[in-house]
């Protein structure tokens, strides 16, 4: 059980916040060319499922798996993208995310009046937050004892 | 404000506290302002900011969906009036093609303890209503337009919002590499 890392990013596919906590391999570019080859491909996702799908797809992408990590997607009606790589044995990272969403980015982002939005969250507060959220889940393994 | 971890909870808050710190923002805006115009699109703007934000709370408290169409639209502006300011407005007058309707209050409580002063008609004291309606909207791809048919201030029974669908925004692909 790990979660290696997380991407935010908003509607306008700006990464609002990046966090890692044992990413083990390094992708080799930047930041920021990395953030946009994620967004590309999670927005190509997207479009395929929704084209592809049999049915009307009320959920859309929800997460992908390889042999070594599972990516989880969620998204809000607004637009706002949660991106979390987690190893392939962790279970109700869907739930995870929304209590993430509810609990620690509107609390400590849209609440904040100093963020304006669109822009990259620098608050402090929100990175504590949301690293003792996630290290407290279960599926973040025992490296938090 | 304390902060406790079960912030999601309802807060209570005593609805007069609210009109009155209203209140004071409209007057506080009347005197720097010279124009009633003026204040009318700085309370909108307000608004706007305020709705932008409140929307993500909204959907975090509801886990609400993509709305399909206008009328589920309605139905969700209805219940973010029952949590935000504990009223219910009815939803009426949809036009033939259903992109059109009216909230109609009974009370608003914006507006609780107001007069308006003979020299202020033009003033649409509660725009900071249609202002949020239009930014929560915004932000999920509606672009709306939304105004005030009827007053009570103005000595209209009810007070009607009128929100009437414009077009929906398309999502944003992003950038290609150059």
């Amino acid at each position: 059980m790990t979660i290696f890392n997380m991407y935010i990013f908003d509607k306008f596919g700006t990464l609002m916040y990046y966090v890692e906590w044992n990413r083990t391999k390094k992708s080799g570019i930047t930041r920021e060319e990395e953030a946009k080859l994620t967004y590309g491909m999670l927005f190509s996702i997207k479009s395929f499922v929704s084209k592809i799908s049999p049915h009307d797809p009320r959920e859309g992408f929800l997460y992908y798996k390889t042999n070594r990590y599972a990516l989880h997607y969620l998204e809000t009606p607004s637009g706002l993208k949660f991106v979390l790589n987690t190893d392939t044995a962790a279970i109700n990272v869907k739930e995870l995310l929304q209590q993430l969403y509810a609990k620690i980015w509107v609390e400590y982002v849209v609440r904040d009046p100093l963020w304006t939005p669109g822009t990259p969250v620098t608050s402090e507060l929100f990175q504590n937050k949301l690293d003792e959220f996630v290290k407290q889940s279960p599926i973040f393994g025992i490296r938090n004892i | 404000m304390s902060r406790q971890a079960t912030r999601l909870d309802a807060k209570k808050v005593n609805s007069e506290f609210l009109t009155l710190t209203y209140g004071a923002l409209v007057t506080q805006m009347l005197r720097d302002f010279e124009n009633v115009e003026d204040v009318n699109k700085q309370l909108e703007r307000i608004g706007y900011n305020m709705g932008m934000r409140l929307i993500e709370d909204f959907l975090a408290r509801t886990s609400a969906p993509r709305c399909l169409e206008m009328r589920e639209t309605a139905d969700r502006i209805q219940q973010a009036f029952r949590i935000y300011l504990n009223i219910q407005p009815t939803i009426s007058n949809w036009s033939a093609a259903s992109d059109e309707f009216s909230l109609i209050f009974d009370s608003n409580p914006l507006t609780e303890f107001v007069e308006l002063p003979a020299d202020l008609t033009n003033l649409r004291y509660s725009a900071i209503l249609s202002g949020c309606i239009r930014g929560a909207l915004e932000m999920v791809q509606l672009e709306v337009q939304c105004w005030f048919v009827q007053d009570q201030l103005k000595g209209d029974n009810v007070t009607e919002l009128r929100v009437k669908f414009v077009r929906r925004l398309e999502e944003v692909i992003p950038a290609g590499e150059d």
